[in-house]
């Protein structure tokens, strides 16, 4: 069984015991306990259920390449499903659960796909439930699906918040373990600004576990040293808890701090997510232990050799009363050791090596431990536990020597250098014979913005495998590192740690060599998704030749671990089969981030109603506390309508446009575009903008004008006044003013660049409010500070004055076809100018309207609007406004465009009104069908429905929309047709319905 | 070949799966073919299959520089829908649900077509216009959609949170017949069947260059030697202009990083595909459990594979808005491809300057949905030399004319 | 094969600060000659639509558009991200310095036109 040792426990606070529960159990732990230690001292080997043939699953590894001790932290807004338990810190009142099973961890129903399994191979959905055709999504689906997945599925908004942050440095370390601190110790000391990431709690690494010694110290002692030094120097900071989760171009690197995962709900954010900008980054990233291919190398029990001693030595854990160790190297030896030294029984030590030899063999010797060389693993017994391992000879076929009763199995196949940020921007490997292993090759590092290198890599990461190699190639490419930022690094002795030699190790990717297809379907590779070696080997047979195939196809690597323990052994299995060198077959990707990384953190503070910039008017308040219901324009909110109390909104827009053509409405137009251009080109400028002319439109007047993008569809449009000789205000719709300000100054800089023209956008400096109506200029006059008559300021002109005390710029134009004003103050006055114009309106029957009313007014008088006439492929002359294109001038921007054949010629759909035979409205987005069918079997069309709405003024349904050569027509009858099928009759008429000769907005 | 069949399986669990064949052959190639498509991709796959099966046109090699299916075959957030606005979208898109439908049955390899219906929410009145009219559209064009309401948005979408404070849920387009797939397998399914009609899949195997005569294509120079052909048909997305400009000609169309990402996988709470495009995220679960989760496009050219990070952070900030229980989930891997966007951002099917040379390119973020029939289609190019009824609009010289096939007008729409 | 993110840093050269890339906008091909009315229908679809699309070295244009506001010009490696240099837009060609540090960096490279 696996239980707390009575002594030791480097990270582990005694003094501090936490109670924490599993599955409903009471349990306890000790501050500095990861999960998986508490769970491990409370004999809990038996964590959850394997992904595909749910078998039961134990702790295998003491870090974040943990593929299996994932559980559902927490309840409600706080779950956390697939939760590393070798990597959570307890805490005390931690609730976990285990997963993937029904219904209970011990007896799963889905373990019958365990039986199966011969007949559930790598790939076996590819060549079945094929037929009968719909079973697939009806019957097969929904069973894998609903046997696959791994954690619950939160039913919760999250409870956390989380914040980012930036960071910038000339060098960013990652990793926190000898190497990493030495390196950041020569570039601290050369002054250079220094930024230490460590995804643990605490800092050193694997060396004070392994028993290292550095300049005479303990590895422990040293690394405080260190951590102290560090702490000291101005320049450098130190981040625990920091994992650095992705490596991109130009040296941004993503990093997640896990700032309160292990005090949840006090306060903090859970969080914090950095944005780092580094000169350079140096991967101090140590190694990962590979598992071996043996049969039954999945038991609860087997483990990661250098994880057995990490919960030995850090955690006072034993996984096992009796542990065999089996192993290709040397390394495996300091766990046979570190457990005899703590007192537990180590069966034998099963070397697959015909004669290991080295500094830590010898020491095994010598403290009377049973070597077994040149054996393997046969088989390890046991169901939810590790019972026996049997042994044979690693070069035979796997005929049993011997079977050794033990409670767990310690594994070492050799060390991968941690590579993923090396490689996640590019850089390349190079197949480490001595070590088999990847590791970066220096000569194709990946790049930063100026061509050099982006990362060097350090330490084990970098293949230098033991403390003394690691220390001094840290030093070295932490000297070149500086040195290629421009700064000289100070003399300074490196730290010499105490060489052990070790022997030679031996690439073992099957045990035993010769092992029958029985035992190699008994052989784990990626112990989440259920892929063994015989998966491996039928996907070369069958063709999946590249790694990517591979993968793809038995699932490899692909699970939350993302093949940190199997990748580079099923690239080894692959490669056997195929014939080929490990490195010609290549490696898989290695995409960030490096550990999965919570969604809720990428998200940061955006959340809820500023998960995207939040625009408001000045009067956005006032909309507010009146019962606004709001529509998104962009990034702005604007009122759609007001409803009553028991109105629907359509009843309140109804409402809106009777109260505004018989008395007065309010519209806030605050959102509405206002860019100045301004300078002695501007109006030659203009005239190259619009389609019409801008140079000559007189000052003190306004003029409507269309904008179009080069290939001649419409982009915007608005109505232009003149301020004075060299200005001119342009007004865009409420989306367009930032594209169009951006397109003006597109032109200004990068075409006609000597052209004096300056461009302002300047709306968000005005509040603007449209006054329509008959009474809107009692109203004025009523606040009066201006002569706002017919004669004073008419039709398309403008005047600046003041109104009840207001400075204001006034515009007499009209986008409803009423009597109407549209009055321009400080954004500073907006709020309270609207107010005043409520307070004095009400003797005149003044209401406010939302954007609806505005839509349905103009739909009424045969305005078009920007979005819905307009979609991106229709032309001004589309719209009959052939009127605003100058004729006279030789260029503007769309013209060229225009005259493309299939926008010249006269086949277009063109604009036309709609009236219903029965007066009913016309669907929304209905199209005009036409006669039979085209090469393809769809119906035809000659037009379709732009805007339709139920005109309150006329009381009946009106339309505009587009029609096959549509002003020809007039008076035809057309159908548009429904979703319903079926379709309704309309006659083509004119589509200006209200006041087709103007009389009402030019009294 | 043999077929695949549970029957099969069982056969072969007896021998521990010792006797299943190659599901492609690898062969080197021939002097010469009487059509080479180049890029192995699904599309390219799918154009050498119809080659075969509808105009019996079966010497045929198909050249990959890679590994088939390694480019966006399977990088995508495999989406399968045509509720497409104009016309010839519509046309070719729903051809290839249509057979996506059957194509497990027809190539005898699972590709886990799956219509759980594909639902596009629409979050603003001026969205809501756009579908609506779509909808019509598509009821005239014989695709089934239909323009639902918010309560029937929750109904089939329970995690889904229509009450936000910034973009509320209108309604949305529903497509019940859309769905998802499995990207990789429409890669392999098509390239056994090929080769089991006797066509060479050929990878790692690069173009150098396109060989002519008289102006018409010859062959083409390849890492592994001159190969000839009387028909070409370059069908290699993000690399089309490479391939063009070898071919002697320029195309309209730019390479630009798209990105994706899952989520580690957790039991089945989603069971059908959204995409919300005012916010710019869609999101889908998978078999697996994980969710697949796709957004926008950089603005820049790019053939890295590695697109703007922010854009992961913007779509993740939409989706949470969105899917409010997703916030506690871990991205588990975050990947890029290279698309090919044309002026309009609609594909280019089409004949080139270059005799007996044809091109199909341009699907830029729309392609997985659109490869049997845009396999059909350049199959039936290739054939006759001159486009049937679903490629005729699809031509490389539209943009010139202004005839524009422009999906984006209906709502801002990504494909 | 690498895939991840990218996450630009271009210089604005007006400003002289080193933006990232979401304070840009991107423009795509620089040194476009706009082809107007009394133009062929090939010139204007080439002027539109058929811009260059190299693996390699590109020139493109940006916005400072979250900073000072300016369009510039950068030359970069489509294919590597390698920056080798940024410009004010006011510009016909590629400045000297830039050509000669685009060659020196990719030998094989046939020039800007």
């Amino acid at each position: 069984m696996s239980t707390r040792l009575a002594k030791g426990g480097r990270l582990i606070d005694r003094a501090a015991a936490l109670e924490f529960s599993f599955n409903g159990k009471r349990l306890k732990g000790y501050r500095g306990d990861t999960l998986a230690a508490a769970l491990l001292a409370n004999d809990q080997m038996l964590v959850g259920r394997s992904f595909k043939y749910h078998r039961p699953r134990g702790i295998v590894a003491a870090g974040p390449e943990e593929p299996n001790a994932l559980v559902n932290l927490g309840s409600g807004g706080r779950l956390e499903p697939n939760q590393r338990t070798t990597v959570t810190e307890l805490f005390d009142g931690l609730e976990a659960t285990s997963q993937n099973h029904w219904p209970s961890l011990e007896y799963d129903v889905g373990v019958v796909n365990n039986y199966v399994s011969r007949f559930l191979p790598a790939g076996f959905y590819y060549k079945t439930f094929i037929h009968p055709r719909s079973f697939w999504k009806h019957v097969f689906e929904p069973v894998i699906r609903q046997s696959a997945g791994l954690g619950k599925a939160p039913k919760d908004r999250d409870a956390d918040r989380y914040e980012q942050a930036y960071a910038f440095c000339d060098l960013l370390v990652v990793g926190g373990g000898i190497a990493g601190l030495q390196a950041a110790l020569v570039a601290g000391r050369a002054g250079a600004r220094v930024l230490v990431l460590e995804q643990n709690a605490h800092w050193g690494g694997r060396a004070p576990v392994d028993g290292d010694v550095i300049d005479g110290k303990p590895a422990g002692q040293w690394v405080d040293e260190a951590v102290a030094a560090l702490e000291g120097m101005e320049t450098v900071t130190l981040r625990a808890r920091c994992m650095a989760a992705g490596v991109y171009d130009h040296g941004y690197v993503l990093a997640d701090e896990k700032v309160a995962d292990h005090a949840p709900g006090d306060g903090r954010p859970k969080h914090r997510l950095w944005r780092i900008r580094a000169g350079k980054i140096l991967t101090a990233t140590g190694a990962i232990e590979r598992p071996l291919s043996f049969a039954g190398n999945d038991i609860p029990g087997v483990m990661l050799a250098a994880s057995v001693r990490d919960y030995v030595v850090n955690w006072a854990v034993s996984p096992g009363d009796r542990t065999v160790v089996v192993t290709n190297n040397d390394d495996g030896y300091r766990t046979a050791i570190a457990l005899r030294e703590a007192g537990l029984a180590v069966p034998a030590i099963v070397d697959a090596r015909a004669s290991p030899a080295g500094d830590l063999v010898a020491r095994a010797r010598a403290l009377g431990l049973r070597i077994e060389a040149g054996r393997g693993i046969a088989k390890v017994k046991g169901g939810k536990r590790v019972t026996s391992v049997a042994i044979c000879l690693q070069a035979g076929e796997g005929a049993v020597i011997d079977e050794i009763a033990c409670d767990a199995v310690a594994m070492s196949g050799g060390w991968s250098p941690v590579v993923h940020l090396w490689s996640h921007c590019g850089g390349k490997l190079i197949w480490d014979m001595e070590h088999a292993c990847f590791r970066p090759d220096p000569a194709r590092p990946p790049l930063n913005h100026d061509g050099g290198a982006l990362v060097v890599a350090a330490g084990a990461a970098n293949g230098a495998m033991t403390a003394d190699a690691a220390l001094l190639d840290a030093t070295a490419q932490a000297e070149a590192a500086v040195a290629a930022l421009g700064m000289k690094p100070k003399k300074a002795k490196a730290p010499l740690a105490e060489a052990v030699v070790e022997g030679p190790m031996e690439a073992v990717w099957i045990m035993p060599q010769g092992a029958s297809i029985e035992l190699k379907s008994k052989m784990w590779l990626d112990y989440q998704n259920d892929v063994k070696v015989s998966d491996v080997q039928l996907a070369a047979r069958e063709g999946y030749e590249s790694v990517e195939h591979t993968k793809r196809y038995t699932t490899l690597g692909m699970a939350t671990d993302q093949g940190k323990l199997s990748n580079i052994n099923g690239l080894a299995v692959l490669a056997q089969a195929l014939n080929e060198d490990i490195p010609q077959v290549g490696t898989t990707t290695f995409r960030p981030p490096y550990t999965p990384v919570t969604l809720g953190a990428l998200a940061g503070e955006a959340r809820g109603e500023i998960f995207q910039p939040l625009r408001r008017t000045p009067m956005h308040g006032w909309h507010e506390k009146n019962g606004a219901y709001f529509e998104p324009v962009g990034l702005w909110r604007r009122p759609y309508c007001f409803p009553r109390a028991g109105e629907t909104h359509e009843q309140a827009v109804h409402r809106e446009v009777v109260n505004t053509r018989t008395a007065l409405g309010l519209l806030d137009a605050s959102t509405l575009g206002k860019i100045i251009v301004k300078g002695p080109d501007a109006g030659k400028f203009l005239d190259m903008l619009y389609t019409g002319v801008m140079s000559t439109l007189p000052v003190g007047k306004c003029r409507y004008g269309l904008m179009c993008n080069e290939q001649g569809f419409l982009s915007d449009d608005g109505v232009v006044a003149r301020i004075d000789e060299e200005t001119w205000l342009c007004h865009t719709t409420s989306g367009g003013a930032d594209r169009i300000h951006a397109w003006m100054e597109d032109w200004l800089q990068c075409e006609w660049w000597d052209w004096q023209v300056y461009t302002a956008n300047v709306t968000e400096q005005y509040a603007q409010v449209a006054v329509v109506g008959p009474n809107a200029r009692k109203l004025l006059e009523k606040l009066g500070g201006m002569d706002v008559s017919k004669e004073a300021l008419p039709f398309m002109a403008w005047a600046d004055g003041t109104l009840g005390g207001f400075p204001c710029r006034v515009y007499r134009i009209s986008f409803s076809g009423e009597l109407s004003y549209e009055i321009a103050v400080p954004a500073s006055h907006g709020a309270a100018f609207w107010e005043a114009l409520h307070a004095a309106g009400a003797e005149f029957g003044v209401m406010p309207y939302g954007t609806e009313a505005l839509h349905v007014m103009r739909a009424e008088k045969g305005f078009i609007m920007i979005g819905d006439e307009t979609d991106g492929t229709v032309i001004p002359q589309d719209l009959g406004l052939d009127w605003a294109i100058s004729k006279k001038k030789a260029d503007f921007l769309g013209k060229r465009g225009q005259q493309r054949n299939f926008l010249a010629s006269g086949e277009r759909w063109k604009l036309v009104g709609f009236e219903t035979l029965d007066g009913s409205v016309i669907p929304d987005g209905a199209y005009i069908v036409a006669s039979g069918a085209n090469a393809n079997g769809q119906g035809n069309t000659q037009g379709r429905v732009t805007s339709t709405y139920y005109s309150p003024t006329l009381k009946k349904g009106i339309a505009m929309g587009l029609l096959h050569r549509g002003p020809e027509r007039m008076g035809d009858v057309v159908e548009f047709n429904t979703v319903k099928g079926g379709t309704v009759k309309a006659r083509v008429v004119d589509p200006v319905f209200y006041d087709k000769e103007g009389e009402k907005q030019n009294v | 070949m043999k077929r695949y069949s549970v029957f099969a399986i069982a056969r072969e669990a007896l021998r521990h799966h010792t006797g299943w064949e190659r599901a492609w052959k690898s062969p080197e190639p021939k002097k010469e073919y009487d059509a080479i498509i180049v890029g192995a991709g699904g599309h390219g796959l799918a154009t050498a299959y119809y080659l075969g099966k509808n105009h019996g046109i079966r010497n045929v090699a198909i050249i990959e520089k890679g590994w088939l299916g390694g480019g966006n075959t399977g990088r995508n957030t495999t989406i399968i829908r045509s509720n497409y606005l104009q016309d010839s979208s519509a046309a070719i898109y729903e051809k290839s649900r249509s057979l996506y439908e059957t194509l497990s049955q027809d190539l005898n390899y699972n590709v886990m077509f799956s219509p759980r219906g594909v639902m596009m929410l629409a979050q603003t009145h001026h969205e809501v216009r756009g579908y609506l009219r779509t909808a019509h559209a598509n009821a005239l064009q014989g695709v089934q959609t239909e323009f639902i309401t918010p309560q029937r948005v929750k109904e089939l979408c329970p995690i889904l949170n229509i009450d936000g404070p910034r973009y509320p849920v209108l309604g949305a387009l529903w497509q019940a017949r859309g769905g998802t797939g499995r990207h990789d397998a429409v890669a392999w399914g098509y390239a056994r069947a090929c080769s089991e009609m006797g066509m060479d899949v050929i990878q790692q195997c690069e173009v150098k260059g396109v060989r002519s005569e008289n102006g018409k294509v010859t062959g083409v120079e390849t890492s592994k030697g001159f190969i000839g052909c009387r028909k070409l048909g370059i069908v290699v997305a993000g690399h089309s202009g490479q391939l063009a400009e070898m071919a002697g000609f320029r195309l309209p169309v730019e390479a630009v990083a798209l990105q994706a990402l899952v989520s580690e996988p957790i039991k089945p709470c989603m069971d059908i595909v959204v995409m919300a495009n005012t916010v710019h995220g869609y999101m889908s679960q998978s078999d697996k459990g994980e969710m697949v989760i796709g957004g926008g496009t950089d603005g820049f050219n790019n053939y890295t594979q590695r697109g703007s990070f922010h854009h992961i952070e913007e779509t993740l900030r939409a989706l949470i808005e969105t899917f409010p229980i997703i916030s506690r989930l871990k991205m588990l891997r975050q990947w890029g491809g290279i698309v090919d966007m044309t002026g309009d951002r609609s594909p280019i099917i089409s004949k080139t300057p270059l005799g007996n040379c044809f091109i199909n390119c341009g699907w830029g973020t729309g392609g997985f949905k659109a490869i049997p029939g845009s396999g059909w289609a350049m199959a039936e190019l290739m054939a006759k030399g001159e486009p049937g009824p679903l490629a005729a609009e699809f031509d490389m010289w539209r943009f010139k004319e202004g005839r524009f096939i422009d999906e984006s007008v209906a709502a801002g729409v990504a494909h | 094969m690498e895939t991840g993110c990218n996450m630009l840093l271009l210089e604005c050269p007006y400003c002289g600060v080193k933006a990232e890339e979401t304070e840009l906008s991107p423009g795509y091909e620089a040194h476009l000659k706009r082809f107007g009315p009394g133009s062929t229908d090939e010139e204007f679809e080439a002027y539109m639509f058929a811009r260059k699309n190299p693996k390699g070295v590109h020139f493109e244009r940006w916005r400072h558009t979250y900073g000072c506001g300016k369009w510039f010009l950068a030359a970069r490696c489509t294919a590597t991200l390698e920056v080798f240099g940024t410009y004010p837009a006011q510009v016909g060609e590629p400045p000297a310095d830039i050509i000669e540090k685009i060659k020196a960096r990719r030998p094989d490279w046939k020039g800007y036109k």
